[in-house]
């Protein structure tokens, strides 16, 4: 039963998302909207509840939900991965620009956020160096 | 094949179960592979099974829309997955009030260059202009990028392939890459990869350490949000 709590409760935070994505014509698709209430919706609701939105229990019907679905993350893409099959002609004629920004644009994306980051960590001089609180 | 066996074929191949079936085969086996090699990032579960599944439709002859009218049940759960990323985004919290200023500039420096780089380079090297405009939101996690490429006048399925491919892609190379960078700081490699490698690149990160996994999922989380909002208003100033 609990996993089927938390699955509702996502699709209904995807409905209202979507819902307020079409109505108001934003450019921020539904899931989004979803994910961004369900977190201010969050921090709100244990705010109240227990006073302190540190302590967060682990283990309700929602958690469990998620976790079960983003554990299987990767076997969600596979459907659009396969979609390649329609685009093999394309691949073969533009195969060296599209394999170069994909690979040159991936290491682009993550040195330069890392690079900024550690930059903006190191002004701030903020401790972030792992290990001292590490909790999923 | 005899009448008979090619008419149980002949119907099976039409319904939407044997698809979606033959799916969650591949996934399960592929998947079964990766623990025996350790979580060796070659054989990395998502590009074993579409190479797998291409061939096979390729054997048979189907029709990708008569693949997808299976596989779409497995699709659809990309939305929910999406919202999902709110609960360890939430369990993250305390440590999200400390670095959340750079985190944001990071990400959205992240966000922001990476798209405009992955367009140069195509339009560098010869990539026609549809081609150019599916690859601006190629880190953006599937359902998303879709809508993005929608609105900026990309092919949204050529947009999803890519899209899937750059998540292998930062899968294989960000151990490498931060070895070779000298970064040691689980949050930080979290979110680089997060960034540019949206839910690949964090089912991978989980596979290193629970903390880059959350942080990983964290940034995959504001980059989509971030991409969604950018995007767009960057693709009119570049095209």
């Amino acid at each position: 039963m609990n996993f089927l709590y938390g699955l509702t409760l996502l699709l209904i935070y995807q409905l209202i998302g979507e819902g307020l994505s079409l109505f108001f014509t934003l450019s921020v698709p539904g899931p989004v909207i979803g994910m961004s209430l369900l977190f201010l919706s969050l921090l709100v609701f244990y705010k109240i509840k227990n006073n302190n939105a540190e302590k967060q229990p682990q283990n309700d019907a929602l958690s469990n939900s998620a976790a079960a679905i983003l554990n299987h993350l990767s076997l969600l893409f596979i459907p659009a991965g396969v979609g390649l099959i329609v685009h093999i002609d394309r691949l073969e004629d533009q195969w060296l620009p599209i394999i170069a920004a994909i690979v040159l644009g991936s290491i682009i994306t993550m040195a330069v956020t890392a690079g900024v980051m550690m930059l903006l960590n190191r002004l701030l001089k903020l401790d972030t160096d792992s290990q001292s609180e590490t909790k999923i | 094949m005899n009448g008979v066996n090619e008419g149980v074929w002949v119907y099976l191949s039409t319904s939407p179960l044997l698809w979606l079936t033959v799916t969650l085969i591949v996934y399960c086996a592929a998947s079964q592979l990766y623990e025996w090699s350790n979580a060796n990032p070659l054989l990395n579960p998502v590009a074993i099974s579409i190479t797998l599944l291409i061939s096979f439709l390729a054997l048979t002859k189907t029709d990708y829309q008569l693949y997808f009218s299976g596989a779409q049940y497995i699709h659809f759960l990309l939305g929910p997955a999406t919202v999902a990323l709110a609960i360890p985004l939430y369990h993250q919290v305390s440590k999200l009030k400390k670095i959340w200023f750079s985190a944001m500039v990071a990400i959205s420096t992240g966000v922001v260059l990476g798209a405009v780089s992955s367009v140069f380079i195509a339009k560098w090297l010869g990539a026609d202009i549809q081609t150019q405009l599916s690859l601006a939101p190629k880190s953006v996690t599937a359902p998303v990028a879709m809508g993005i490429a929608e609105k900026i006048g990309a092919l949204p399925s050529l947009t999803a392939a890519l899209v899937v491919m750059t998540g292998v892609t930062g899968a294989l190379i960000c151990t490498l890459l931060f070895s070779l960078l000298g970064i040691k700081d689980n949050s930080v490699k979290g979110i680089a990869v997060g960034v540019a490698a949206h839910g690949i690149g964090t089912a991978r990160a989980f596979k290193i350490s629970a903390e880059m996994g959350a942080f990983s999922g964290l940034a995959m989380a504001l980059s989509t949000l971030i991409s969604a909002l950018a995007l767009p208003w960057l693709v009119t100033f570049l095209f």
